[in-house]
């Protein structure tokens, strides 16, 4: 990177808030950028041209994010690591993004409804943002949030259409929701870092978006006749650095380049 | 990530702005704006940086000959914004601006709002619809629909959500069949 994301921290007060803050801002960058990755993926083989169109120019949003969000981890941390540093030169036990954004792809429906989980959680984080402490990331979230409601109203629609749609759209639908739900309660899992945000004023109400993102999501569910699962057990580990066999193949492809030529140009 | 790599020389060229020479700036604060306001967006160059918001506050330091401009990217993840950045410094250093600083501010985030009179003047002759002005409330800002800009309707359908830039959606007009660009509200 040659230049900052942003020079947004010139303008304010870079004292970390606990020693959890610059890990708090890097669960959400990965999370961003593994999801990214992910969305691009899709570019070129989108069923339809205005999904591949769709699906690439969310990609290109969630890498805005994460950008902006490892700039502020880099300055957070005060090491001199930039956004390529997090980005391409961090192994697969360093990245801490939800196991749920790393799933592979699956179909075109599965994509959706992965997507659409994700970034209707971000949207209830952004609005948590508002009211943080560290003035820097509530910018963030108010530049991020505007877009997340569109990838979101985007992408609830497409889950309404497909879950609603013919019996085999819907029979797939159903399927990616068995196959994924479960990744969500990392999602809301209160650990030590999420518990830090929380008291030290980050992410004020974060125990609270579970309620809201449960209500939201299966009202929209509801609407595509989809069954949610019923909770279980099980919680992913990739926000510990644990991530799914599909992590280290994500990251291979990603960080490919980048390390075989470090410091390339365009 | 490396969208912030410096871009060929001939970027702008490849969108149809002319590289011009400025008119050597005269040290003001007015002169300041009037040279910005004469660059063109790079995805955009029907409208200028100025009219589309980017813009945000320029100072001049006249004894010294040095300014500061700070713009806000539309989108976070655009890749025009360096291109801007990139652009802003050709053109005042050209004019004369002997120490330069260009800021890149995210707070308050950019809104479709600020798109000038002009601005959206601009973008209606240029074929794209400009966006509806309740950017604020955006389960009513997409039950909108946006006039033709060749015929006037307001008959037209969305064909898809996302554009060929980050600002843009595809839409169609029913009335005479021509498909449109609709800048985004946001
Ligand atoms: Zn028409």
């Amino acid at each position: 990177m040659n230049t900052p994301a942003a020079t947004h921290e010139s303008t304010i007060d870079l004292k970390p808030l606990g020693p959890q803050h610059a890990a708090w801002v890097l669960r959400l960058a990965d999370g961003s950028l593994v999801l990214s990755q992910r969305l691009s993926e899709w570019c070129g083989h989108g069923p339809v041209l205005e999904e591949d169109i769709a699906f690439t120019n969310i990609a290109l949003d969630l890498l805005g994010q994460a950008r902006l969000l490892y700039s502020h981890a880099g300055a957070l941390e005060g090491q001199g690591r930039d956004e390529d540093a997090f980005a391409y030169w961090r192994d697969e036990s360093e990245f801490r993004n939800p196991t749920l954004v790393e799933l592979p792809n699956g179909d075109f429906g599965q994509s959706v409804l992965r997507a659409w989980a994700y970034v209707s959680w971000q949207c209830l984080v952004w609005g948590t943002l508002a009211k943080s402490r560290d003035t820097a990331l509530a910018a963030i979230g108010a530049k991020s949030v505007k877009e997340s409601r569109y990838h979101q109203e985007h992408l609830g629609n497409w889950v309404v259409r497909l879950g609603d749609g013919t019996e085999e759209s819907h029979r797939r639908m159903q399927t990616a929701l068995d196959y994924l739900w479960p990744y969500t309660s990392e999602l809301f899992h209160l650990d030590a870092v999420e518990t830090a945000a929380m008291d030290t004023g980050l992410a004020p109400g974060l125990d609270r978006i579970a309620e809201i993102w449960t209500a939201n999501t299966n009202a929209t569910l509801h609407s595509a006749t989809l069954t949610v699962p019923a909770p279980t057990p099980f919680l992913a580990t990739g926000r510990q650095g644990r991530h799914s066999e599909a992590m280290g193949y994500l990251l291979s492809e990603m960080q490919a380049l980048a390390r075989a030529h470090p410091g390339a140009r365009w | 990530m490396s969208t912030g790599a410096p871009l060929p020389q001939d970027f702008f060229a490849a969108f149809g702005a002319i590289e011009q020479v400025p008119a050597p700036w005269d040290g003001s604060e007015e002169g300041l704006w009037t040279l910005l306001q004469a660059i063109p967006d790079p995805e955009i160059p029907a409208v200028s940086l100025v009219d589309l918001g980017i813009v945000r506050e320029a100072h001049s330091e006249p004894a010294t000959r040095s300014a500061a401009v700070v713009i806000t990217p539309t989108y976070a993840g655009c890749p025009a914004t360096e291109a801007i950045r990139q652009e802003i410094v050709r053109v005042l250093k050209a004019a004369g601006v002997a120490d330069l600083r260009v800021e890149l501010r995210i707070a308050p985030a950019w809104t479709t709002d600020w798109i000038t009179a002009a601005g959206r003047e601009a973008l209606q002759r240029f074929g794209i619809t400009p966006p509806c002005t309740i950017a604020g409330n955006l389960p009513r800002a997409l039950q909108f629909r946006p006039a033709c800009p060749r015929c006037g309707s307001h008959r037209t359908e969305q064909i898809s959500a996302f554009g060929a830039t980050p600002c843009k959606a595809l839409h169609r007009c029913q009335h005479c069949r021509e498909p449109f660009d609709y800048f985004k509200p946001l």
